[in-house]
């Protein structure tokens, strides 16, 4: 069925969105939550599992001091209030992701409730209300075969790799977000950025979305002003922070289209496709599993000391919204090009190519400039581009030294995103280095007039702008390997004009 | 009035993927009214100041520090399995059901 979606202003100017988030984060614990397998990423199937996480008769889990810590932290940094008191839950449902047939998470007990986040959106703070973080254990990984897809359509068997079942999930739910209006999509975008870098902040996970280590859920809802909240639906499968953006927006769209068809929304989950930016349905939340929660036997309960939360809390990092304003006034920049540089996801680079010796604009030129255009093009996060904010800061100083002008620099970045080696490594070794040998140089500059002797009278008499047809000549026979100032300047010395 | 009725033992081994047959499901269903009756009985002597047990012994915060430990080896994890491929476990598709997150 294809209806015509009304346009998005429309849509704002009739109908309140509500929005909420839900977001699970894998932390970057050695060990899993319950056993002490380890929790490395890219292993080969079941190399990481033992009868704990396995789910064999007989074992028990004992919960992991790290993952504890790091979920206490997380409940801090976010304003939460932490449980003198709670306990783990077990969510009994049939699918083979978990091997006991239930996952161990918590359920009306949190470790952590009743906080908020402020978020950065249009300049305006928005505070997010934060329901309860609480800590479960992630799920191993289920392959489809059988089928002519490979998906689960089809299949009919399913190959299970427990490696990362049991590794410690954190689950972070925001109350509902009335009043965003029009900026409900960019709200939640800002919120997950945000949240993002407050636990990247904390040392506690790297919250890779592309990698699955930060994963998020969308509940969009629509109604009619003064009205009460529409029925919601949750939008899963939302693995980019552009993807949280689009997710509101096309659900709310797709919503307005039903409703203003005299339609009702189903309470359901919807699945969030990156190639058409539109979401399908899943399962109906109305024939919704029932997980018969019950307290976990086999785990005690959780009593975090209270002078323990207290130090931890006065032990927490500066909030990154507050590290970002103190770095936009060190670097001297307007709103505007903090929020490039923001966008480009480059303040951490900068701020480490900075520290590593750059000037704050050196630093911002390599980043937004050369890495962000290749990392647009290729399709990767600029931090994984394959520079180093070291090997930038090193590279700026051989510009700096006069050893390489810009389009060698440009040359010699290419080569150390390509891996070939440190800065200096590639410019020697591909006799990339600024030619400064003036003899050379004037030797080319001689032969460049004498190639050239009409524009060479030219400059002579005068017409200095003509001189720039000659510095490109002699950077053609030194293939660029020369300065081009170096080059005007000896060229206007020789022709006896003056620059 | 029972405490629980065949309906929801019916709903109850439909969960747990247990088949049972109509003649079990009274079977059952009696058997786990007098349970849930005994059950009730101590609700009953339980005062409002009392909190429901959950575990037995009074302990709090077991905790282990975060250091590895040997894993089982791949054909160890997989000697117990009724079928494997490609060193997974390999069982029949489910379908229909959530997936825990």
């Amino acid at each position: 069925m294809t209806t015509t979606l009304p346009a998005y202003d429309e849509v704002v100017a009739r109908y309140e969105p509500v929005i909420g988030l839900e977001t699970h984060v894998e932390l970057g614990t050695n060990t899993k939550m319950w056993c002490g397998c380890p929790t490395d990423f890219g292993g080969e199937p079941n190399t990481r599992v033992c009868p704990v996480c396995l789910g064999l008769p007989g074992s028990l889990p004992v919960a992991n001091k790290a993952a504890i810590e790091a979920t206490v932290r997380i409940g801090l940094a976010l304003n939460c209030s932490i449980a003198q008191w709670c306990r783990f839950a077990r969510k009994n449902y049939f699918y083979p992701d978990m091997p006991k047939n239930f996952q161990i998470s918590q359920y009306d007990e949190p470790l952590c409730f009743d906080g908020y986040l402020d978020v950065e959106v249009n300049g305006e703070l928005v505070r997010i209300g934060i329901e309860r973080v609480h800590l479960e254990e992630d799920t191993g990984k289920t392959l489809h075969v059988g089928g002519a897809t490979g998906r689960i359509h089809g299949a009919t068997e399913s190959l299970v790799d427990y490696n990362r079942a049991g590794i410690p999930l954190v689950e972070i739910v925001t109350k509902p977000i009335p009043g965003t209006g029009a900026l409900a999509p960019e709200v939640a975008r800002a919120y997950v950025t945000e949240l993002r870098d407050v636990i990247r902040s904390l040392g506690v996970s790297d919250v890779r979305m592309e990698e699955g280590s930060l994963r998020c859920d969308v509940n969009t809802s629509l109604n009619l002003p003064g009205e009460e909240w529409g029925t919601r639906t949750e939008t899963k499968n939302v693995n980019s922070l552009r993807s949280v953006e689009r997710a509101v927006r096309s659900e709310m769209l797709r919503q307005a289209a039903v409703l203003g068809a005299g339609g009702r929304i189903t309470q359901e989950t919807r699945h969030f496709h990156e190639d058409t930016g539109d979401t399908t349905p899943g399962r109906s939340k109305e024939t919704a599993t029932d997980y018969r929660y019950f307290p976990e036997p086999d785990l005690v309960p959780l009593a975090p000391d209270p002078a323990w939360v207290a130090e931890l809390k006065a032990a927490l990092p500066e909030l990154p919204r507050l590290h970002r304003r103190r770095l936009q006034e060190a670097w001297g920049l307007s709103d505007a090009d903090m929020q490039s540089v923001l966008n480009a996801g480059a303040v951490e680079l900068i701020e480490a190519t900075v520290a590593a010796g750059a000037t704050p604009a050196a630093a911002r030129k390599w980043w937004l400039g050369e890495l962000s255009r290749r990392a647009n093009e290729t399709g990767v996060e600029l931090a994984d581009i394959g520079a180093t904010p070291a090997q930038v800061a090193e590279l700026q100083g051989l510009v700096d030294a006069g050893k390489l002008n810009d389009k060698l620099a440009r040359t010699v970045l290419e080569g150390v995103v390509t891996g070939e080696g440190s800065p200096t490594e590639i410019m020697t070794a591909r006799g990339l280095e600024v030619v400064s040998d003036t003899g050379a140089l004037t030797a080319a500059v001689d032969e460049a007039i004498a190639a050239n002797p009409a524009i060479a009278d030219k400059v002579r008499s005068g017409k200095v702008a003509a001189a720039g047809a000659l510095v490109g000549a002699v950077m053609k026979t030194t293939r660029g390997q020369a300065d081009a100032q170096t080059v005007r300047t000896l060229i206007l010395e020789r022709l006896g004009a003056q620059g | 009035m029972a405490a629980i009725s065949r309906e929801e033992v019916a709903h109850l081994a439909r969960l747990s993927r247990l088949a049972v047959t109509e003649e079990e499901l009274d079977t059952f269903a009696g058997q786990l009214d007098v349970i849930l009756q005994a059950v009730a009985q101590v609700g009953e002597v339980a005062a409002a100041d009392i909190p429901p047990t959950s575990h037995s012994v009074p302990l709090t915060n077991v905790l282990r520090e975060d250091v590895v430990t040997p894993c089982l080896t791949p054909e160890e994890a997989l000697s117990g399995a009724p079928d494997a491929e490609e060193q997974r476990f390999r069982v029949p598709r489910i379908l229909d059901e959530d997936v825990a997150s």
